[in-house]
C-alpha cells in the first residue's frame, strides 16, 4: 500500500510525537513539504520556500496570536505574506499547526485545490490576502495596521516580503505611510535571501545599504540571522516592544536562498527548477539528515 | 458634480463613522469641507495611488467603507492591478471615484484624459461602475453606491455642472437607467457627464423634427438587459454617447446585450475613436473636436437614421 501524503512528509519522525510548537521542527516541516509539494506538483520557487522556513515557524510558534480552530478570531494577529510565491511555506505551516489537514498539501496545484502557487485566501483558513504580483502586501498590512489602531485594537500585522521584490515602487510609498501614520503595529519581515529571479540583487537593482534605506525612510530596522530561530524571535520580540513608539519596524533576515539542500542553496537555478528524479532525492537524504 | 458629490458623502459620513475617504492628494477646495468636518474620517495617502488602492483594501478589512479619491486616471488606471487584486478580488468594501472622467482636463494634456477608464474597470470581475450624467444623478447614487457591497467605481465629471433633471432624483434603484426625455424616433444613451451634450443634441434634433428619447444610465456595471432590450424592440436605431473611447466601454455594453437579441436595432456608438487626444483645447474644444458636442451628435443622428 503506498503511503499517503502526511505518512510519507512524516516518516522521518518514526512514529514519534511531532512538536509543531518547536520552531526548528516546523521549520524542518516546512522545507519537507516545500520539498514534496513542489515535488508532486512540478512547482517553482523552492529557494524562496526554504529561504524563508524560520521566519514563517518563528511567527507561527512564537510570535503571532492566532487560533487554529477559530480562524476569524477578531483580535488575531494578521499575516501577510507578500512574496506570494513561496505560498507552500505559508500552507505548510498552516496545515502544521493545525488550520487545515495535512494531507490537502498534496494538492497544491492541483486542479479543483485550494492550494494555488501564489498564496491564495478563498477558503484556505489562516490566509488573510492572496498575493502573487510583488509590491501589494505591505500596503494592505498598512491599511490593516491603521484600521487596527483607529480602533485602538491589540492585534498587530506582520507582513513578509522578499528582497527582490523591494524593487517595486509600491513598497517604498507604503513604507512612507507606515511612517507617516505611526504604525507601530506593523512589522516588516524581509526576506533578505539576496536573489531574485533572474540573478542576485546587488547586481540586478543593488539595494544595499538596506537596513539604511528603511532608517532613511523612518523606520526602526533590525537584522537577524534569518536561519536562527533564537535570533529571530528576539527581533520579533523587540518590535512588539516597540509598540507605543509611532515607529514601524522592519527586521531584515538574513537568509539563504534554497537553505537546507547544500547544491540549492545560493544557485538562481532553485528559483525555478522542480525537484524530481535524483535531485529529489538527494535533497530527501539531505533534509532527512538534519531532522531536529 | 463633484461637490454634489462631496455633499452627498458628507451626509453619509455623519451617519457612518466607519465611513473613510483617501485622497491621493487631490481635491483641494473641494474636499475641504468633508475634512474640516470629518478630520477623523479623512487621509491624505499622497501621491502614491497603488498603495494608497492597497492601503484602502487593507483598512476596509477592518470592518470599513473606505473611498479612494483621484482624478483623471490616477485612482484607476494608475493602480489598476491593485484594484483588481487587492480590491476587487478580496471583495473589499472599497469605492474608486474619479473627478475628470473624459476631457475634463482637457487643456492640462493625454495624461489627464480620462478616455479609458470605463473599459479598463468594467472588464474587472465584481466591481460596480457608476457613470451619474448630472448632479442630481450624483446625489441619488452615493448612498446607493454605499449600500453596494464590494468594490465600485464612480465616474464623475467637473464641478459646476447644470443639474439636468427637473427635480431630484429620488428612489433610484441600481443599475436602472433614468429617461430624461420621452421620444418616438430614436434613442440616445449617454452614460457620464457627456449627458449636457445628449440633452442638448436632443433638444436641437426636436428643431429638425426628430423626436429623440434621452435616457441616461447613471449604472454601466451591471447594466439593465432588460432596459437596453426594452429600448432594441421600440426603436431602429440607437444611439450610445461618452466621453471614452468606442472600445470596450458604455456602447460596447450596449452592444453586448444588443448582440443577443436579435432584434433589428442598429447601435451606434459616439465617443472617442480608437485614438489619444493629443490636441490641445477645453472640454467643449475637445468634445467638438471629436464630435461629441450636441451638434455633432445632432448631425451624427440626422445622418445615420436616414439609412
Amino acid at each position: 500500500m503506498t503511503a499517503s501524503y502526511t505518512e510519507r512528509t512524516h516518516a522521518a519522525f518514526a512514529g514519534q510525537p511531532i512538536d509543531t510548537a518547536d520552531p526548528r521542527v516546523l521549520a524542518w516541516l516546512v522545507r519537507r513539504h516545500g520539498l514534496e509539494m513542489t515535488h508532486l506538483s512540478r512547482g517553482s520557487h523552492i529557494g524562496a520556500v526554504f529561504s524563508m522556513a524560520e521566519i514563517i515557524s518563528v511567527l507561527y510558534t512564537r510570535i503571532l496570536r492566532v487560533r487554529p480552530d477559530e480562524p476569524k478570531w477578531p483580535d488575531r494577529d494578521r499575516l501577510i505574506l507578500s512574496k506570494g510565491h513561496a505560498g507552500a511555506a505559508v500552507y505548510a505551516a498552516l496545515a502544521e499547526r493545525g488550520f487545515f489537514p495535512v494531507e490537502e498539501l498534496s494538492t497544491h496545484y492541483a486542479d479543483g485545490s485550494r492550494l494555488s502557487g501564489h498564496v491564495s485566501h478563498k477558503g484556505v483558513p489562516g490566509v488573510e490576502v492572496s498575493t502573487g504580483s510583488l509590491g501589494h502586501g505591505l500596503g494592505v498590512g498598512v491599511g490593516m495596521a491603521l484600521g487596527a489602531k483607529l480602533d485602538k485594537a491589540p492585534w498587530r500585522v506582520f507582513c513578509i516580503l522578499g528582497d527582490g521584490e523591494c524593487d517595486e515602487g509600491s513598497v517604498w510609498e507604503a513604507a512612507l505611510q507606515a511612517r507617516q501614520y505611526g504604525l507601530d503595529n506593523l512589522v516588516c519581515i524581509v526576506d533578505h535571501n539576496r536573489m531574485q529571479s533572474l540573478d542576485f540583487c546587488e547586481k540586478t537593482l543593488a539595494l544595499e545599504p538596506f537596513a539604511d534605506k528603511w532608517r532613511a525612510f523612518g523606520w526602526r530596522c533590525l537584522t537577524a540571522d534569518g536561519h536562527d530561530t533564537e535570533a529571530l524571535e528576539k527581533a520579533l520580540r523587540e518590535a512588539e516592544a516597540a509598540r507605543g513608539s509611532g515607529v514601524p519596524t522592519a527586521v531584515i533576515a538574513l537568509t539563504t536562498k534554497g537553505k537546507g539542500v547544500s547544491f540549492m542553496e545560493d544557485d538562481i537555478l532553485w528559483h525555478y527548477r522542480t525537484p524530481q528524479g535524483e535531485e529529489y532525492e538527494a535533497a530527501l537524504r539531505e533534509l532527512e539528515a538534519q531532522r531536529p | 458634480m463633484r461637490d454634489a458629490f462631496v455633499r452627498a458623502l458628507m451626509r453619509e459620513a455623519a451617519r457612518d463613522p466607519r465611513l473613510m475617504l483617501i485622497t491621493g492628494d487631490l481635491g483641494f477646495g473641494v474636499l475641504k469641507p468633508f475634512w474640516e468636518t470629518y478630520p477623523d474620517q479623512f487621509i491624505n495617502a499622497g501621491i502614491a495611488e497603488q498603495s494608497m488602492t492597497s492601503m484602502a483594501a487593507g483598512l476596509a478589512a477592518t470592518g470599513r467603507t473606505v473611498l479612494t479619491y483621484s482624478i483623471g486616471n490616477f485612482p484607476t488606471l494608475r493602480c489598476l492591478e491593485q484594484i483588481r487584486n487587492d480590491c476587487a478580488y478580496h471583495d473589499a468594501n472599497v469605492k474608486i471615484v474619479c473627478v475628470g472622467g473624459g476631457f475634463v482636463y482637457g487643456s492640462l494634456g493625454m495624461s489627464h484624459h480620462a478616455t479609458e477608464d470605463i473599459a479598463a474597470i468594467r472588464c474587472l470581475p465584481g466591481v460596480t461602475v457608476f457613470t451619474p450624467g448630472d448632479p442630481a444623478e450624483v446625489e441619488a447614487v452615493v448612498p446607493v453606491m454605499l449600500r453596494t457591497p464590494g468594490t465600485c467605481y464612480l465616474r464623475l465629471g467637473r464641478g459646476g455642472e447644470p443639474t439636468l433633471h427637473p427635480s431630484p432624483v429620488t428612489g433610484w434603484q441600481m443599475p436602472k437607467p433614468l429617461t430624461l426625455r420621452e421620444g418616438t424616433d430614436t434613442a440616445i444613451l449617454s452614460a457620464g457627464g457627456i449627458l449636457t451634450q445628449t440633452a442638448e443634441a436632443a433638444r436641437l434634433l426636436a428643431e429638425r423634427g426628430v423626436s429623440a428619447e434621452v435616457v441616461s444610465f447613471p449604472c454601466v456595471k451591471p447594466m439593465d438587459a432588460e432596459a437596453v432590450a426594452g429600448l432594441c424592440r421600440r426603436f431602429r436605431h440607437l444611439f450610445t454617447v461618452e466621453e471614452h473611447t468606442v472600445v470596450g466601454g458604455f456602447g460596447s455594453a450596449v452592444c453586448e446585450i444588443a448582440a443577443e437579441l436579435g432584434t433589428p436595432c442598429r447601435i451606434h456608438r459616439l465617443g472617442m475613436p480608437d485614438i489619444y487626444a493629443s490636441a490641445v483645447g477645453s472640454q467643449q474644444y475637445l468634445r467638438t473636436r471629436y464630435g461629441l458636442d450636441a451638434a455633432s451628435v445632432r448631425d451624427r443622428v440626422l445622418d445615420l437614421i436616414k439609412e
